[in-house]
């Protein structure tokens, strides 16, 4: 059996800093095939959604799976869907972020079809609003959701649309909508194959889909059986120690240290809460690795710095 | 001075989400409803925002009529992070020519 392989410490801290991963490897051809066949058939012009729905889910193979259930037990051995989370990058990842013994809460196939397809009751067609998943979930664990682009996704196509860096805002999900565009959102234009994880408070939303064919994409929301520490390497070494802030000498701080990536700004983030995002990932950072006094470039220390007596 | 309105008249409302409370403050996030009917605004629609800043818009013939207010932190909830804080609400009022 081929060794899985983990998320390394820049991952992970890419992941705490943006709220998102994409896979450095796409799935095979092979396997895509197999997932689009395993979904369901259905007519190339279905008089409406509904019944596009209606004629999937009929042939569809894509199992019913209660909340709750260990996900090691969520899908038939075999199946597109078993052979996707049992690709090596995909099962490190998955173990690196919330554990291979984690919980299935849900799965979904999302369709986007072209405007053509929607019944005249329903035009003009519009993007998806952006929103936050679920609802108001203010912990400190946190439950993943893995983006499956079986095809590829051309621009034409919309793409799912999201805000790096959203993740630790404390929102209740449709609430956001109001927000059409926010600077440096992404759009999620892809091979075929493209696996995707998003940490679950993300802020994110359907594209519009302009060309001629349907989008597919699904997606799984896991949640962890256990404390996240540590997960992706029990013996992660990183930055930890202080370094000089603001009056550098002119240097420039190297890019890829930790406290470089936990506190690179987002194009969106306004000018004093951004400095309270830098304090969300750190405080994410102590989480994720058990490390109580991690701090980067001493913006918890400088807070905490309290005498009692 | 009250604003004189037509029944052709429509509203255009141009939302600005700034990145202070300085209405001259950068733009990181907006919305466009226009009430004329004639753009169709959504979600993803434009990666670049349609101005500078707030004052950009006022430049441009745009009437502010509400802006969010700075509301204290509350103890215990000072560093949580939310809603995006500084939103203006700004309007056009276009003739259309039609009841």
């Amino acid at each position: 059996m081929t060794e899985i392989k983990h998320l390394t410490t820049s991952q992970m801290a890419q992941f705490a800093a943006r709220g998102f991963l994409q896979l450095d490897t796409a799935i095979p051809d092979a396997l895509n095939k197999q997932f689009l066949d395993d979904i369901g058939k259905s007519s190339e012009q279905p008089d409406s959604i509904i019944n596009h729905y209606d004629a999937i889910r009929q042939s569809s193979t894509i199992p019913i799976v209660p909340a709750g259930t260990a996900l090691r037990d969520a899908y038939p051995k075999g199946s597109a869907l078993a052979k996707l989370l049992a690709d090596r990058f995909v099962a490190g990842a998955i173990d690196s972020l919330v554990g291979l013994d984690c919980l299935f809460d849900h799965h979904f196939l999302h369709i986007t079809f072209p405007e053509e397809m929607y019944p005249d009751a329903m035009r003009p067609v519009r993007a998806q609003n952006t929103h936050q998943d679920s609802t108001i979930d203010p912990r400190q664990a946190f439950d993943v959701q893995v983006f499956y682009f079986p095809h590829e996704v051309t621009l034409a196509m919309g793409g799912t649309r999201f805000i790096p860096g959203s993740h630790f805002r404390i929102v209740s999900e449709a609430s956001i909508g109001r927000y059409q565009n926010v600077r440096g959102q992404q759009h999620v234009i892809c091979p075929a194959g493209t696996v995707m994880f998003f940490h679950m408070g993300i802020w994110h939303g359907g594209g519009m889909n302009r060309s001629d064919q349907k989008r597919y994409m699904f997606k799984i929301r896991l949640c962890p059986s256990k404390r996240q520490r540590r997960l992706w390497d029990p013996n992660a070494s990183y930055d930890k120690a202080q370094r000089a802030i603001f009056w550098t000498g002119g240097q420039q701080p190297d890019p890829d240290h930790l406290h470089s990536i936990l506190t690179r700004p987002e194009k969106w983030f306004e000018l004093d809460t951004g400095r309270l995002e830098y304090i969300n990932r750190i405080r994410f950072w102590r989480y994720l690795t058990g490390d109580k006094n991690f701090d980067a470039d001493y913006w918890l220390t400088r807070v905490e710095n309290e005498y009692t007596d | 001075m009250p604003i004189a309105f037509s029944k052709s008249d429509r509203q255009q409302v141009l939302v600005l989400y700034l990145s202070s409370s300085a209405l001259d403050s950068s733009v990181i996030a907006w919305a466009n409803y226009d009430g004329t009917g004639r753009m169709i605004h959504m979600a993803g629609d434009e990666d670049r925002p349609p101005y500078k800043s707030g004052l950009s818009a006022l430049e441009d013939g745009w009437r502010l009529f509400q802006a969010s207010p700075l509301q204290p932190h509350g103890s215990g909830d000072e560093f949580r992070t939310s809603y995006l804080k500084y939103e203006f609400f700004f309007e056009k009022i276009v003739t259309t020519g039609h009841d």
